[in-house]
């Protein structure tokens, strides 16, 4: 069976300035000291006050447009997708379309499925571009992760975006080759549509979720592109923290010098949406032609994405356009709870 | 930009906030912003809207402690004066973690950064801010 290939031609990343270690949030809420140490994440990136998921997606876009070279009204598809819409109704996708100069002849809608939306809608692109629907379309992955204060979800909800502009394969960076989508009704997070935090399912959230959607869209594309782990040269899974990734990638059969160019978490915590995607921008950011990379977002409730994507010489020439995910890993300054609780809303204040 | 926003107000000026909209006289050939009817140097009503630089250096500024309600969390707001090239324009600083970084002529590029919300039910307003660049040239 011939798979509709699409190309992508702008990759991009966004991380704001501020970092929490996580040892603060150990010491406000009493956890043990060696609590959040199981996790592999040292720190988390937060939100400065004036930044939600919508400004970090319009930052990501806005690189992922520079490398892509084209025309922001040439993109006639913008998928926004995240878990913490600023607003419940009113799209995101119309105002960082506007903003970046793409409107309005545009497919524009937010996206939800917990972590995995923005894949969901890099799946969409595909076809779209393949098909000759649209020339170039937009993805984009933000999200702001709330966590119950004193949860344990609290140690590495963080915030970050990245974006990808996808078109048909001709002077693209990268073709994405295969793709396959894994789903089932899993109760392993939620969030109710009024409540401000999500609550985990304890039992459901490792293996029955997690590892199994994502083992079985990896077998599946491995199976139907005749492919094993030691053909590829990057491993990139979704990233709830520095632990669950290695993890599945080593029951997969791979091995952690493919897996750590793509592994973001450990310095900036988990940023839902943005999650396997940043590691994806990285990876292209250090990627050579030909390199071989294979991408698993997962989101709850549940379900996981995984891409088959070959690196082409053009990502050569679109590398120096935008600034890298190492750019922003750079830029950090250490704030504490407080700072945090404040920028991030947790302190309650009557309007 | 003013600190008091309606829905329709900032609507009529989306273009001009969040794109860094500016106006060229065809006459005199000057930029400013945000764009007036008229030509501020010359008085010549034949402008056109051009798009301005999005990195430029920071000329001075000043810290607002008297902030309105919706932008309450912000305080302090840092309001620079930055020079673009091609013109100077006044805008809001963010990302500024202390205020004795701020330094004349330091680099700054523009960013989309909301600068008030109507309560937690009315609209969010989004402009460009100007930040630290994140990466020297
Ligand atoms: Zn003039």
């Amino acid at each position: 069976m011939a798979t509709p290939k699409a190309g992508i031609h702008g990759w991009g990343a966004y991380i704001p300035i501020y970092r929490l270690p996580l040892s603060d949030i150990a010491k406000i809420w009493g956890w043990h000291p060696d609590q959040y140490k199981g996790l592999a994440v040292e720190s988390k990136a937060i939100a400065g006050p004036d930044e939600d998921s919508l400004t970090m997606g319009y930052e990501a876009a806005y690189n992922a447009i520079k490398r892509s070279k084209i025309e922001p009204k040439k993109i006639s598809a913008i998928f926004f997708g995240t878990e913490s819409k600023p607003y419940a109704v009113k799209p995101s996708a119309t105002i960082i379309g506007e903003a970046l100069g793409i409107t309005p002849f545009t497919m524009a809608s937010d996206l939800e499925f917990a972590c995995r939306a923005a894949s969901e809608g890099m799946r969409s692109l595909i076809g779209m571009a393949a098909s000759g629907l649209i020339d170039y379309g937009l993805a984009i992955g933000s999200d702001t992760a709330q966590a119950n204060p004193g949860d344990v979800l609290e140690f590495t909800a963080a915030s970050g975006a990245a974006a990808f502009v996808i078109g048909r394969t001709s002077n693209a960076s990268a073709i994405i080759e295969d793709s396959v989508t894994f789903v089932t009704d899993t109760p392993d997070f939620w969030r109710r549509a009024s409540q401000p935090y999500p609550l985990h399912g304890e039992g459901f959230t490792g293996e029955p979720a997690y590892f199994y959607h994502i083992e079985n869209a990896v077998k599946a594309l491995l199976e139907r592109n005749g492919l094993k782990p030691s053909d590829f040269d990057y491993a990139i899974f979704h990233q709830p923290n520095g632990k669950f990734p290695v993890k599945v990638g080593q029951d997969l059969g791979f091995n952690m010098d493919q897996m750590k160019d793509g592994l973001v978490t450990p310095m900036i915590g988990n940023t839902y949406n943005a999650s396997a995607l940043m590691g994806l921008a990285r990876v292209l950011d250090k990627a050579k032609p030909g390199q071989k990379i294979l991408l698993a977002p997962f989101g709850s409730g549940a379900g996981s994405d995984a891409y088959l994507i070959t690196v082409t010489d053009e990502v050569e020439n679109r590398k120096p356009l935008a600034p890298t995910v190492e750019d922003y890993l750079n830029r950090k300054v250490l704030i504490d709870y407080a700072s945090y609780a404040k920028s991030r809303s947790i302190i309650h204040v009557i309007k | 930009m003013s600190m008091d926003l309606s829905i329709s107000r900032f609507w009529r000026k989306k273009e001009i906030i969040y794109k860094l909209n500016g106006a060229k006289c065809k006459s005199c050939g000057k930029v400013h912003y945000p764009p007036k009817n008229a030509c501020p140097y010359c008085g010549s009503r034949e402008l056109e809207l051009v798009e301005l630089p999005r990195r430029g250096k920071l000329i001075s500024y000043t810290t607002i402690y008297a902030i309105p309600e919706g932008a309450r969390h912000q305080s302090p707001i840092y309001y620079g004066l930055i020079d673009l090239g091609v013109t100077k324009i006044t805008a809001e600083l963010t990302d500024i973690v202390n205020a004795n970084s701020l330094k004349k002529d330091m680099e700054v590029e523009a960013t989309l950064r909301k600068t008030q919300e109507d309560r937690d039910a009315g609209l969010i307003y989004y402009v460009l801010k100007f930040r630290p660049v994140l990466v020297q040239k």
